[in-house]
């Protein structure tokens, strides 16, 4: 019971942080949006039973990545956006895509999942995750990490080219 | 009464209780502050508001209600004042999750020493967050923005190159600092802090930091992180006063001011008890001699809490010390350090420990 008040109040919480974060007009306050909703995001998975992968979405999204958002828009001296008229690409290209997300995410809440995961139900502490990366998904994760290695030298040779 | 009803009773007296010790403790860490400065460059400190400027905090506390809270014109005005309240609340998140003690039994109930704490009477053990440390690590790397967001809406040039420097160097070493805590985590098995310091039982020879596991290079790569973390000398660019007048918070006045300074207080002894807990063997004596009484008595509980505020006190004094002895960073020498010392050094710390641990399961 206490789980599924939680649950929908955070949901809330969440779309409304991402509703402001298109309606804001300044950066600044776009990117704590962006942080509110990870923030609520992290309280869902805590509710799903991940405790682990919701401290470090909280660590790592809204703690590392958000700051650096933040940082650079303090840096840029960002000021607010003017308001648009919308483009014509959006609008021919972007209505059938958005109906073609809200179609897929209905198609598979209708069909419903193949695993059965409730809320409150379910326990996945620090090791099953650690042995589903390093058994079952080693692949995937030794290549992404090989990606993020190539994207960092990448940066460096990109903001060494001017020397 | 339902367990559920005493449950929540007890949590609320825990919070009251320990987060005002926190902030009376976190009062008297200043006075102790100017003291020991004092002393150590050959003056007197407070003298004048009561015995050895003893009341010296309360004046200051009242003399921080009673300021005027001025606001500065051209400030964004939710931002500015959201940030203090960001930057306290989530320094004393941190106290949430910090055990320091095991267990002390009042009126027949078993309360253990620590607020997200909980006494589970079927299996007749205490249930805390699994996670304990990622929560301390995720309230420190939310809590910069209490600090980002003040110098941004502040709009003075002297705030904002404050909160730049600030999120910079926080960012930088707060990857050392996690990597630091890497090694005692794999020797322990375990993120839960009740866990680690469950480990580290039976005398100085268990802790972390000596026998139990050799972390000495870990240590000193944390607390100089959390050195940086914490925004003290000398790594206290952020308000460094011969540069940027006071910093991030440079236009902030009365109580808001006094929250900036009890959540950089607050974060001190944050660092201070992960250190303890993680690498000092938290609430045990060192030697089991030391304990007071038989355990599950009242005096063995306050023993331990005894044991940890001593260790705590420990690490408040050298954070002082510190102060009194270092002259103040660079801005490129601490991100020269932050990356090409610290982080290879912490990197060399987990992959060494990784092996040593690995080579122990084998056997």
């Amino acid at each position: 019971m206490v789980h599924q008040i939680l649950f929908f109040i955070f949901a809330a919480v969440c779309v409304a942080g991402a509703i402001n974060l298109l309606l804001q007009r300044h950066p600044i306050h776009s990117a704590l949006s962006l942080i509110v909703v990870m923030g609520s995001l992290a309280v869902l998975y805590l509710l799903l039973g991940a405790p682990f992968l919701a401290l470090i979405q909280v660590i790592v999204y809204a703690g590392a990545i958000m700051v650096l958002f933040v940082f650079t828009i303090m840096l840029l001296n960002a000021g607010e956006e003017e308001r648009s008229h919308g483009s014509r690409v959006a609008l021919v290209l972007g209505t059938p895509a958005a109906a073609a997300v809200v179609g897929i995410i209905v198609y598979i809440l209708v069909k419903g999942s193949p695993v059965d995961i409730q809320i409150g139900k379910f326990v996945g502490d620090t090791s099953s995750v650690a042995l589903m990366l390093f058994r079952e998904f080693l692949l995937p994760f030794e290549v992404t990490s090989v990606l993020i290695l190539i994207a960092i030298m990448g940066a460096v040779v990109l903001a060494r080219r001017e020397h | 009464m339902s367990q559920l009803l005493v449950d929540i009773i007890l949590l609320l007296l825990k919070i009251v209780i320990i987060t005002h010790v926190l902030l009376g403790a976190v009062a008297y860490t200043v006075w102790l502050e100017r003291k020991v400065i004092g002393r150590m460059q050959n003056r007197w400190g407070p003298t004048r508001v009561g015995p050895f400027g003893l009341l010296q905090p309360i004046a200051d506390g009242l003399k921080f209600i009673v300021k005027e809270d001025m606001l500065p014109p051209g400030v964004n005005k939710p931002l500015f004042v959201a940030a203090p309240l960001i930057a306290v609340a989530l320094a004393l998140t941190s106290l949430a999750v910090i055990p320091f003690g095991e267990t002390i039994t009042l009126f027949g109930r078993v309360i253990p020493l620590q607020i997200a704490g909980f006494w589970d009477k079927t299996a007749g053990a205490i249930y805390d967050p699994g996670v304990g440390l990622l929560i301390i690590l995720g309230a420190t790397s939310i809590g910069v923005y209490g600090i980002a967001l003040s110098g941004w809406s502040s709009n003075s040039k002297y705030s904002l190159l404050g909160s730049l420097r600030a999120s910079a160097q926080m960012i930088s070493y707060e990857l050392s600092l996690g990597l630091a805590l890497v090694g005692v985590i794999m020797m322990a098995q375990t993120l839960s802090l009740r866990g680690i310091v469950g480990q580290q039982a039976g005398g100085i020879g268990h802790w972390n930091f000596f026998g139990g596991g050799w972390q000495i290079l870990g240590f000193f790569i944390y607390m100089i992180a959390a050195y940086a973390e914490t925004n003290r000398i000398p790594f206290d660019l952020p308000e460094a006063e011969t540069e940027l007048v006071a910093g991030y918070h440079t236009e902030y006045s009365a109580m808001k001011f006094a929250m900036f300074f009890m959540a950089e207080y607050a974060n001190m002894f944050t660092a201070a008890s992960v250190a303890t807990l993680l690498f000092f063997g938290g609430w045990h004596a060192p030697h089991p001699a030391l304990e007071f009484g038989a355990p599950g008595t009242i005096p063995f509980a306050l023993g331990q809490v005894f044991w940890f505020a001593a260790k705590i006190f420990v690490f408040i004094f050298v954070y002082i010390w510190v102060r009194g002895t270092l002259p103040r960073f660079r801005y490129d020498q601490l991100m020269a350090f932050g990356w090409k010392v610290l982080l290879p050094l912490a990197i060399l710390n987990v992959v060494v420990t990784a092996a040593v641990v690995a080579v122990r399961m084998a056997h």
